[in-house]
């Protein structure tokens, strides 16, 4: 067992560490501030380019095949640098790769690790969260096309996105969660409107709604056969569960890095229950970073797609929550008038136990499908 | 970089798991008999796992921190009532201050609330106990030198059980501490110390890591089996939820104590000291939890004396206290990042 690098991991960390020397943009969080969004494209394709950003994927799709724990050493880098985290977007990719066919994969997974092409996800509707087989959105056959109709909610970078994953039902027939379908749709044409969602803390770039009315989609852009919607939508959910597939410890680490930063500069400011909030947002955030270690380590012999993104889900709720309730006690007296930045950190750490499945559902996951409790 | 447990490591687990399930207690009745106690106590003895810490060559130990780690997660799995903290920190205190290994079975003093070894200027101080001390007639107390320590041994009274009725504490009796005798003796410095503290908290953050294992399989396996309303009560979410929660509190929690077993032997006596620090925070706020919802789970069986929860949670809170629970350990993680505000924690 070791945390430490090898020697290869070493040269790996000190490259990037350079590279960012030169390259941070220094872009606000994206959790708390719009100006992220207009910097976040150029920011993944400069990554990706300095050879840093989808390390660990395969080379066939612009990834550079190397061992899964090389994303931990570019989550501790960025943090320490204060750089951005990792464009969030891994789940899509490991969706892809593991539904689609070669075809498919080709003419779309490059573009989404290189940062070239930006991709949100239509699958959450508004009466069907939670229960994501209830959707409505559809997809009827027209010759060679699909055309899409429906209405999809909370759906991250909707407003920049050039294409949309979006899950829709192509059979009606069938049991519901055996009729629907994945399809790459370009959001750019007649028949998509989008709406920004703003949200709790104000920012208006994360979050959209996006409705579809006569949307159309080359049948060619199916991904996965027809009917093999809903075990992709799992695939990628049990991703987007996971702080390595989102780069969300190296996130958290800068986020409480900022905090430290803050209350060690004069810390006479503060007193102890800020402290005691603190020391819980570092504790809270160390462990997610060892946490990811063990999960990344597990799979240097390969991937496999189990319920453990449930448990991560969690761990990873209750550090960014935490951390939250760290900014809310450091910042929340110089809220009125002034810079609000850790009132909006605290308010978006608030979603973080829905988006990508609520913690109630990961709940429900962790009991039936790893302690093996008895149905409800 | 890969923190999976090496193959060396994985056997290591599995034997001690064998002789931990073959001999160790398997309900609140067991812990009455000698026999079995006895049986797995010779076991343990001639197992070697309490002399992992001992030098092999010059003055590294026979094994890392991680390997002691893999032995306390297992022994505080399966409760095993046998002393193994106790005497390993004893050994850890003989090896880093040059001294030769103790012949009979040896534990360490600490001051009454357990947070810190004992340190003997002259006399023993009131309330100084030696938790873990089954089987030990001494210990080992810190004695000032200067700006280090040297060590001394005490003698120990008959060991009695305390809250963890697993692990009996003894109290020091009066009389002088003798100093530990050997060739090749060097006082001990604050990295010394700083070391033994991490091994002292790793360890502790292992067993408190078993003791979860135990309490959420005892759990688990009482909800799939106790109906009402016709059901098993593990069917409702209400129970899912506690339980889940159990569940993933224990993952983090050995996720935190690995990096700290890890770090003792891998990383500067003060960083290393402040990862434990961070992992006993982590794993003795998770421990409590976990055992308050595995009696929970239990209901009125949970609080009573037969059900084994109350065992497990006992035993976590004798590992909490060792080297400092969840304020002393924050303090550490406060004192390191430099946030200690206008008064600190408390």
């Amino acid at each position: 067992m070791d945390f430490g690098d090898a020697p290869e991991e070493a040269e790996f960390r000190l490259r990037l560490r350079a590279w960012l020397d030169v390259h941070n943009p220094g872009l606000p969080a994206s959790s708390t501030d719009d100006e992220y969004w207009s910097g976040q494209a150029a920011w993944h394709q400069s990554l990706y380019d300095g050879g840093f950003f989808g390390v660990t994927w395969p080379t066939s799709i612009g990834g550079q095949g190397l061992p899964s724990v090389y994303d931990v050493i570019v989550d501790d880098e960025l943090a320490a640098a204060g750089a951005p985290p990792r464009p969030s977007l891994g789940y899509l990719v490991e969706g892809i790769l593991e539904h689609a066919d070669d075809d498919v994969r080709a003419r779309f997974l490059p573009g989404i690790v290189n940062g070239r092409d930006r991709w949100c996800q239509g699958f959450s509707e508004p009466d069907a969260g939670s229960d994501l087989a209830s959707l409505r959105t559809r997809a009827d056959r027209d010759g060679d096309e699909y055309v899409i109709t429906g209405h999809k909610v909370w759906t991250s970078y909707s407003d920049d996105a050039e294409w949309c994953l979006v899950l829709a039902r192509t059979d009606h027939e069938v049991a519901r969660h055996k009729g629907i379908s994945a399809f790459a749709l370009p959001m750019g044409q007649p028949g998509v409107e989008r709406r920004p969602l703003p949200m709790i803390n104000g920012i208006t770039k994360e979050f959209g709604e996006v409705l579809f009315d006569g949307a159309r989609v080359p049948v060619a852009n199916m991904i996965g056969r027809p009917g093999e919607g809903w075990p992709l939508a799992m695939t990628i959910v049990s991703h987007e569960r996971e702080p390595h597939e989102l780069g969300f410890a190296g996130r958290y680490a800068k986020q409480v890095s900022d905090l430290v930063a803050r209350v060690s500069a004069d810390p006479e400011e503060y007193g102890a229950e800020q402290v005691r909030d603190l020391a819980w947002a570092i504790v809270e955030s160390e462990m997610l970073q060892l946490h990811v270690r063990r999960r990344l380590s597990d799979r240097l012999d390969g991937i496999v797609h189990g319920p453990e993104g449930s448990v991560d889900k969690l761990l990873m709720t209750w550090t960014e929550q935490a951390v939250g309730h760290a900014a809310l006690s450091i910042g929340g007296a110089r809220a009125t008038g002034g810079d609000d930045t850790l009132v909006k950190v605290y308010l978006y750490s608030r979603a973080q136990s829905v988006m990508g499945g609520t913690s109630q559902i990961q709940r429900n996951l962790v009991a039936s499908r790893i302690l093996r409790l008895p149905a409800s | 970089m890969d923190v999976r447990l090496s193959s060396e490591q994985q056997a290591l687990r599995d034997s001690v798991a064998q002789v931990v399930g073959r001999l160790g207690p398997g309900t609140v009745r067991d812990l009455d008999d000698t026999e079995r106690c006895a049986k797995l106590d010779a076991a343990v003895a001639a197992s070697g796992w309490r002399e992992l810490r001992v030098p092999l060559e010059g003055r590294a130990p026979l094994a890392s921190g991680v390997e002691s780690a893999v032995v306390a997660e297992e022994l505080g799995r399966g409760l095993a009532d046998t002393p193994f903290l106790g005497p390993t920190l004893a050994a850890e205190l003989r090896r880093l201050a040059g001294a030769p290994p103790s012949d009979a079975t040896e534990t360490v003093a600490f001051a009454g609330t357990l947070a810190a070894a004992a340190t003997m200027a002259s006399g023993t101080p009131p309330g100084t106990v030696a938790p873990d001390a089954r089987g030990a007639t001494t210990a080992l107390v810190l004695v000032p030198d200067g700006p280090r320590h040297v060590l001394a041994s005490v003698p120990l009274g008959p060991s009695h059980p305390g809250t963890d009725l697993t692990r009996p504490g003894a109290v020091v009796e009066p009389g002088p501490a003798v100093p530990v005798e050997g060739p090749d003796l060097r006082p001990l410095t604050d990295d010394d110390l700083s070391t033994w503290t991490a091994l002292g908290l790793s360890l502790a953050c292992a067993d408190l890591v078993g003791v979860m294992r135990g309490a959420v399989d005892l759990a688990v396996g009482y909800a799939c089996d106790r109906r009402q309303f016709d059901r098993p009560i593990g069917s409702f979410q209400a129970v899912q939820h506690l339980l889940a929660d159990a569940y993933v509190g224990m993952e983090g929690s050995r996720s935190v104590a690995l990096h700290a077993a890890w770090s003792v032997d891998a990383l500067r006596p003060d960083d290393a000291l402040v990862a434990a620090a961070v992992a006993k925070a982590y794993c003795a706020r998770a421990a409590r939890t976990v055992c308050e919802t595995a009696i929970q789970v239990h209901g009125g069986i949970g609080n009573t004396w037969e059900c084994l929860a109350h065992v497990f949670l006992r035993r976590a809170l004798l590992s909490t206290a060792v080297l400092g629970g969840v304020g002393a350990s924050l303090d550490r993680v406060v004192a390191h990042h430099g946030i200690g505000g206008r008064r600190g924690l408390r």
